[in-house]
């Protein structure tokens, strides 16, 4: 679970908070999306999760097991505030929450499975080698992921699509109950964007706390439980997918005309952008 | 780690030691060399391997090693395969301290390699505190250019103090400039070592970190490592064994730059087999660019910076050819 409690972050130099007293939750078993346009502080939000940002006041709490502690798995919840954490308490934050940033290049081409293998690293320490039940979740998230068939390959070799999927996989050898995906589905087609997010609804029916952040307002409307819809800094609108998607919220926040309509296959609600004022 | 690799690395440090050991003003056959160092044979000879050249290719390796270690954590830290252990401000700044001490009359064997030592550990203080004020003492970019900075800060100073030093003087120090293992001697060997054996073990021990804050900020923070601490400590102690190199035989180029990236190019990719490789890999560089500096117009050497310099720019264009046909 991820609880963000009044959560106001500022940048320096800037007049407007990049959050202002936002506050929702995502719950474990269900998807969660947060949406929004550029600069709304989507990004922030998972900045604050990986302690890269501190925030001026509020907090986000992040519940649920911590993965191979044993006895311990059911620890209380980890909470991100104005204080750094510990790094002892960082390792086992990650064994906890699992974080795929928006973006991402090693600087240095690893084999796949090295790169998935990587995902262990909160689990070991010291001069330690690779586990038997580190293997066995490699092995776990790259089915899941997808991936079996690219583990033999150079991460400079993927394609768009490949590379963000290697990555989930990484995500989920962490191991933990809570995964946060900031814009999982850039730059993926048609077919490996609906992949991805059944992936991630599975990930969530299973148990797990997702955590979205997307521009794919129609398929978020689609798969997600819960809809947190943030303008500029602020939320602007907190519920299930018939609750956000309307025309005039949506409207106000983009700033675009726009109408939603009703997925003829589906039934969930869809945004058809209009053209600019002025324009047919 | 791959166990071919680590042969290969090793057969190539034992075919280096020995060419060290042979080559020189004295060619000295394998046979004598065997002899003297089971304490027979020549007294001369025996002096010349016990007194001259075992210090030398002893310091050789200590000072590759420790340039290789260095560069390769600076190059994972960096996040950058251009990235060598000169950046910090360690090479400007040694500069900086041989040079002074050198105008200022103290040519004592002893004294200028200390005044180098201090000289690099002021210019990466310096570079800490430049990139601090700026608002990043562990943001890569930042350090990287406060490091420039300071760089050309020193080469000014030296300009500045070799403009009126006497002919003797700026000879003597440019050629220390050039990095050099001529006046090694087993002190060298054992203080420049423990800074190199301690300092390696601490990259070692970061390596599997390393591992991770090589993928970048974001990803290895979400890896629930503190980016902040490590990029520190790893910049700290890399600096701090280039440092140590640095003082005990001048500034050699290339070494810290080329030696991990050959190591990658055998496919090891983690951090901490890559750098335990390169520390083997650059001493024996070190070694066989020393005994090229040394064969090539005896009894006069070339500067050992020089002959690194030459046998790494063609690699790097090897190298670039490479990427640049994939």
């Amino acid at each position: 679970m991820i609880e963000v409690d009044g959560l106001t972050v500022r940048y320096a130099r800037t007049e407007r908070p990049a959050l202002a007293s936002v506050s929702f939750t995502a719950r474990a078993g269900a998807l969660t999306a947060v949406v929004g346009p550029n600069g709304s502080g989507k990004s922030t939000v998972v900045r604050t999760l990986l302690g890269r940002v501190t925030p001026s006041a509020g907090t986000i709490r992040v519940g649920g097991a911590i993965a191979d502690a044993g006895a311990a798995a059911r620890a209380p919840s980890i909470e991100l505030g104005r204080a750094p954490l510990p790094p002892e308490v960082r390792r086992t934050l990650a064994r906890r929450l699992a974080i795929v940033p928006q973006r991402e290049e090693p600087a240095f081409p690893l084999p796949v499975r090295d790169f998935i293998a990587l995902g262990r690293h909160p689990h070991g320490r010291g001069f330690g080698g690779e586990t038997a039940t580190d293997r066995d979740a490699i092995a776990v998230a790259a089915e899941r992921a997808a991936v079996g068939p690219l583990l033999g390959r150079w991460t400079s070799e993927l394609s768009g699509g490949e590379w963000q999927r290697v990555r989930v996989a990484r995500a989920l050898a962490q191991g933990g109950e809570v995964l946060v995906l900031d814009e999982p589905t850039t730059f993926l087609d048609v077919a490996h964007e609906m992949a991805a997010f059944e992936l991630f609804d599975d990930l969530a029916r299973e148990g797990r706390t997702v955590l979205l952040v997307s521009h794919q307002l129609n398929l978020v409307a689609r798969f997600a439980d819960h809809i947190v819809l943030l303008k500029q800094g602020r939320v602007a609108a907190d519920g299930a997918a018939d609750d956000v998607m309307r025309g005039e919220v949506l409207e106000s926040v983009y700033d675009w005309p726009l109408v939603v309509s009703r997925d003829p296959a589906v039934g969930a609600p869809v945004l058809v952008p209009l053209r600019g004022r002025g324009r047919r | 780690m791959s166990t071919r690799a680590a042969l290969l690395v090793a057969l190539v440090v034992a075919v280096a030691v020995v060419i060290g050991l042979a080559v020189g003003s004295v060619p000295l056959s394998l046979d004598a060399l065997r002899d003297a160092l089971l304490g027979q044979g020549d007294p001369v000879v025996r002096a010349i391997l016990w007194d001259l050249r075992l210090p030398r290719v002893a310091l050789g390796l200590v000072v590759g090693a420790g340039l290789a270690l260095s560069g390769g954590a600076m190059q994972a830290t960096l996040r950058n395969p251009l990235a060598e252990p000169y950046l910090l401000g360690v090479s400007g700044g040694a500069a900086v301290g041989a040079v002074l001490a050198s105008v200022a009359g103290l040519l004592a064997p002893t004294v200028v390699p200390l005044a180098a030592f201090l000289g690099a550990l002021g210019a990466v203080a310096l570079v800490l505190a430049v990139a601090r004020a700026a608002g990043g003492a562990s943001d890569p970019r930042i350090l990287v250019m406060a490091g420039v900075i300071v760089g050309a800060f020193c080469t000014a100073a030296i300009m500045v103090a070799l403009a009126t030093a006497p002919e003797g003087t700026v000879r003597g120090a440019l050629w220390w400039m050039m990095g050099s293992l001529s006046d090694a001697t087993w002190a060298d060997v054992r203080w420049v070592g423990a800074y190199v054996a301690v300092g390696g073990a601490l990259l070692l021990w970061l390596g599997r970190d390393l591992d991770v804050l090589a993928l970048g900020e974001e990803p290895a923070a979400a890896l629930g490592l503190d980016v902040d601490r490590v990029t520190r400590r790893s910049f700290l102690i890399a600096a701090l064994v280039a440092a140590a190199t640095v003082a005990g035989a001048g500034l050699i180029g290339f070494v810290g730059l080329v030696v991990p990236s050959l190591v990658r190019t055998l496919g090891i990719t983690r951090v901490r087999p890559a750098l335990a490789l390169a520390a083997g890999v650059g001493g024996a560089l070190v070694v066989l660019a020393d005994a090229v500096a040394r064969r090539v117009v005896p009894p006069a050497e070339l500067p050992l910076g020089a002959v690194t310099a030459l046998l790494g720019v063609p690699f790097f264009v090897w190298r670039l050819r490479a990427a640049a046909a994939r």
